[in-house]
């Protein structure tokens, strides 16, 4: 026999393939395709906000446990580069660098690491540090450039409004939709992602691909985005079906926005949201209702991002109230 | 589409190495170490005294109440010692030593038994003789099987369901067993459905053992009220609660047994022993075994005498790797990691297995990451993590309300668990002290 001791312990001993930082990396791969689009549609911008958030993300992660918990330091787990990635997506390619890290040092420090770090956090980091930035600096978070092709310059001075701000400012003045809806990009360039808005929500279908990477990978399962879009476009449609002339028809309010990047990367993200599969659908119904609420009554031409974090508050409750049902709990009388 | 159980269960890689190895009947050793206690329930009294003269299929040791088992001799010799030696599961139990008579032919004889298909005893008879034969479940979980098969009044059963999954990966015994004893198995059933009055039994057999299914649907056939039933690959089918709701869809419920919901399920080396003890008066003091690892030169099926080192076992199959880190007694998903090879062969010992190098040692546990995979994949619809934390914090008395009891310990929600967290062990420690405080009641 080997030098090396036998080793005994409780069993199962084998385990399967999956590691947390595998979890974490299929993740960054499902991103890819969305950045690869962001990179054509804002040029360099995009890499410079996204190199800025994700090395933030990374130097406070270490910074802070390594001088001011003195713990362990993760960031090799993959977390923080997802959290860095992900709030680059939500910001506008024309953000000033010393923002993103202030952004980024609100995600990690507050949102993650004050919590207990990876799988204590409520909220979802990335998310806090928009919405922080958000509220902080409305005016640069709003200042979207707008999609010029091939645009490598540094310097962008185009800038226009998103889709949904269009809508919302137009209604707000009173306008109806069939006035509003000329200076509405088409649905085809929103599917493609040549409009403006968040660096990483432009198009739909490089969103769509890397989530449906993450689905056949099994990192994400459909209820989450599934239930999200489908309450979305359901409540929409309804009030469009209702009057079209003051609200938007559903595929805009689908494609636009931070709708398929919140509903297939920030709302599933699994520490933040429910751990079984009844508890994600009623999660989900809630952000997209409460999203809905937001973009046709609310002040902000967007509200996913709070609707998410209104909903990660309430995932202690939903995973206290569905849990999976018990074998054996209901006697089944069927004999075959 | 093939049956199974609806929610949960993983899919381990299935390394059944030796599933086209004949049996092959192991020597008998020179020392056999027969401990008392093989079965769950009361040790057996021991009812022999050092320097006795034992033959094979002697009582040793009588069954110390209802929920208990005789003990049989597995060879001819003399009682040596009677001492205190670790078992499988990693007690110090008393054991009764007999050295082998080597003198004696008739340990060494072969006997193959014909195939006696007439069943002469009445249901009575075959219930003693099951209970005096020191027949248990041999599936691992060695409960003795007359007190499954003592109904109590008022209970209905309508089906016997044989147990033929074997969904621990890597092994073999119990499809070897089908293969090689198809006819034996069948009448045991039955004379299991004569001994329990039932006229429907179903022999459940996973999908990656068509050759066995194949087996017993051509020999079955004319079986009366024997229905034979492919299942699709996934553990922990074997489970019996997750064996029943996948063949007949019935649940049985919290706390309670199949018997509630008029099933028996036994496995199906318990029947063939059953087989032996009513047809051929032979007492169960040998079980198929297999012993099986990547590294290992030549694994193999044995039929094995109880009381067997485990380490004259791993010689007979080319001695134990250089690179060995882990000898576990079972299956990887549910066997015990033994800490020597001294520890013998018992009822419950289905394989032996070696696992060599990093395979063995456990990576290091990060945070729970709420994946949810454990809820995912837990058979029994229990939430691994947050037991393992309420155990962890020692909150039993809540542990306790979300049904910590009810865990089968298949280890699904540790095998899957991407932060690689020890759920089934805390789970385990939680199930123990709260299954204490209870027996205290009032203390919870």
């Amino acid at each position: 026999m080997s030098e090396q001791p036998i080793i005994v312990s409780a069993s199962p001993h084998v385990h399967s393939e999956r590691t947390s930082k595998k979890l974490m990396y299929d993740v960054i791969i499902a991103l890819i395709p969305a950045f690869l689009v962001s990179l054509y549609v804002f040029g360099i911008n995009a890499l410079i906000v996204t190199a800025a958030a994700v090395v933030s993300c990374l130097l406070f992660e270490y910074l802070i446990q390594r001088y001011l918990l003195k713990t362990n330091v993760t960031i090799a787990d993959g977390s923080a580069l997802i959290t860095g990635i992900l709030l680059a997506f939500n910001l506008p390619a024309g953000i000033p660098v010393w923002m993103v890290v202030i952004g980024s040092l609100v995600a990690i420090g507050i949102a993650k690491l004050s919590f207990g770090g990876l799988g204590y956090n409520i909220f979802n980091p990335a998310l806090v540090g928009r919405v922080f930035l958000l509220v902080s600096f409305p005016v640069q978070m709003t200042l979207w450039p707008t999609a010029v092709e091939n645009n490598m310059s540094v310097v962008d001075a185009i800038t226009g409004a998103t889709t949904l701000g269009l809508i919302k400012e137009g209604v707000q003045f009173g306008e109806t939709m069939s006035s509003i809806a000329p200076t509405l990009p088409p649905l085809s360039d929103m599917l493609l992602g040549i409009t403006s808005g968040s660096l990483g929500e432009m198009s739909a279908l490089a969103l769509i691909l890397g989530g449906a990477f993450l689905m056949v990978r099994k990192v994400i399962s459909w209820h989450i985005p599934v239930t999200v879009l489908g309450t979305i476009g359901v409540l929409t449609g309804v009030f469009w079906w209702i009057n079209p002339e003051q609200y938007a028809n559903p595929l805009i309010h689908l494609l636009s926005g931070g709708a398929i990047i919140g509903a297939f990367y920030m709302a599933t993200d699994l520490v933040t949201s429910p751990v079984t599969k009844k508890g994600m659908v009623i999660f989900a119904l809630g952000i997209g209702a409460i999203t809905v609420v937001i973009r046709l009554f609310g002040s902000y031409p967007e509200g996913i991002s709070f609707a998410i974090l209104i909903m990660n508050a309430l995932v202690p409750l939903i995973n206290t109230y569905f849990k999976p049902r018990r074998f054996g709990a209901r006697i089944k009388s069927k004999i075959m | 589409m093939l049956r199974t159980f609806p929610k949960g269960g993983v899919h381990p890689p299935e390394n059944k190495l030796t599933a086209s190895k004949p049996i092959r009947r192991m020597p008998v050793p020179k020392v056999v170490y027969v401990p008392i206690a093989q079965h769950i329930g009361i040790p057996a009294e021991i009812a022999v005294a050092q320097k006795d003269k034992v033959q094979a299929g002697q009582v040793i040791a009588r069954s110390g109440g209802f929920v208990s088992s005789n003990i049989h001799a597995p060879v001819v010799g003399t009682v040596t010692k009677l001492d205190k030696i670790v078992d499988t599961r990693g007690y110090k139990k008393q054991c009764i030593v007999i050295r082998t008579d080597l003198k004696d032919e008739s340990n060494f004889q072969e006997v193959e038994l014909p195939l006696k298909q007439e069943i002469t005893m009445e249901p009575d008879e075959i219930l003693k003789r099951i209970s005096d034969f020191g027949i248990v479940g041999l599936g691992g979980a060695t409960f003795p099987s007359h007190v499954k098969l003592n109904i109590k009044e008022g209970k209905k059963l309508d089906c016997l369901i044989i147990n033929g999954v074997e969904c621990e990966p890597y092994l073999t015994a119990d499809h070897r067993l089908m293969l090689e004893k198809t006819e034996e198995i069948l009448v045991g059933i039955r004379i299991l459905m004569h001994a329990l009055k039932v006229e429907r039994a179903i022999i459940g057999i996973e999908n990656n053992k068509k050759d066995a299914i194949e087996l017993f649907k051509t020999i079955g056939r004319q079986e009366p009220g024997i229905q034979i039933a492919a299942l699709k690959v996934k553990y922990p089918q074997g489970g019996e609660k997750q064996l029943v709701r996948a063949l007949l869809g019935r649940e049985v419920p919290k706390n309670g047994l199949p018997l509630d919901v008029g099933v028996v399920v036994h496995n199906v080396g318990t029947v063939f022993a059953i087989y032996q003890a009513v047809q051929h008066h032979k007492p169960l003091t040998e079980r198929v075994v297999t012993v099986t690892g990547k590294k290992l030169e030549n694994p193999s099926n044995f039929w094995v005498r109880i009381g067997t080192p485990i380490g004259d076992l791993l010689e007979a199959v080319g001695g134990v790797p250089e690179d060995t880190r882990k000898i576990i007694s079972g299956g990887p998903m549910m066997g015990k990691a033994l800490k020597n090879t001294d520890v013998p062969v018992t009822k419950g010992t289905s394989g032996i297995l070696v696992i060599s190098g990093e395979e063995a040692s456990r990576g290091p546990a990060g945070n729970c990451i709420r994946c949810g995979e454990c809820v995912d994949v837990c058979p029994m619809g229990l939430e691994p993590h947050l037991l393992m934390n309420l155990s962890e914090k020692g909150l039993y008395k809540k542990a306790a309300r979300e049904d910590i009891a009810t865990c089968i310990e298949c280890g699904s929600c540790s095998y899957v668990c991407p932060a690689n967290r020890p759920l089934l062990d805390y789970i385990r420690f939680g199930k123990s002290i709260t299954r204490q405080l209870e027996s205290n009641k009032g203390q919870l």
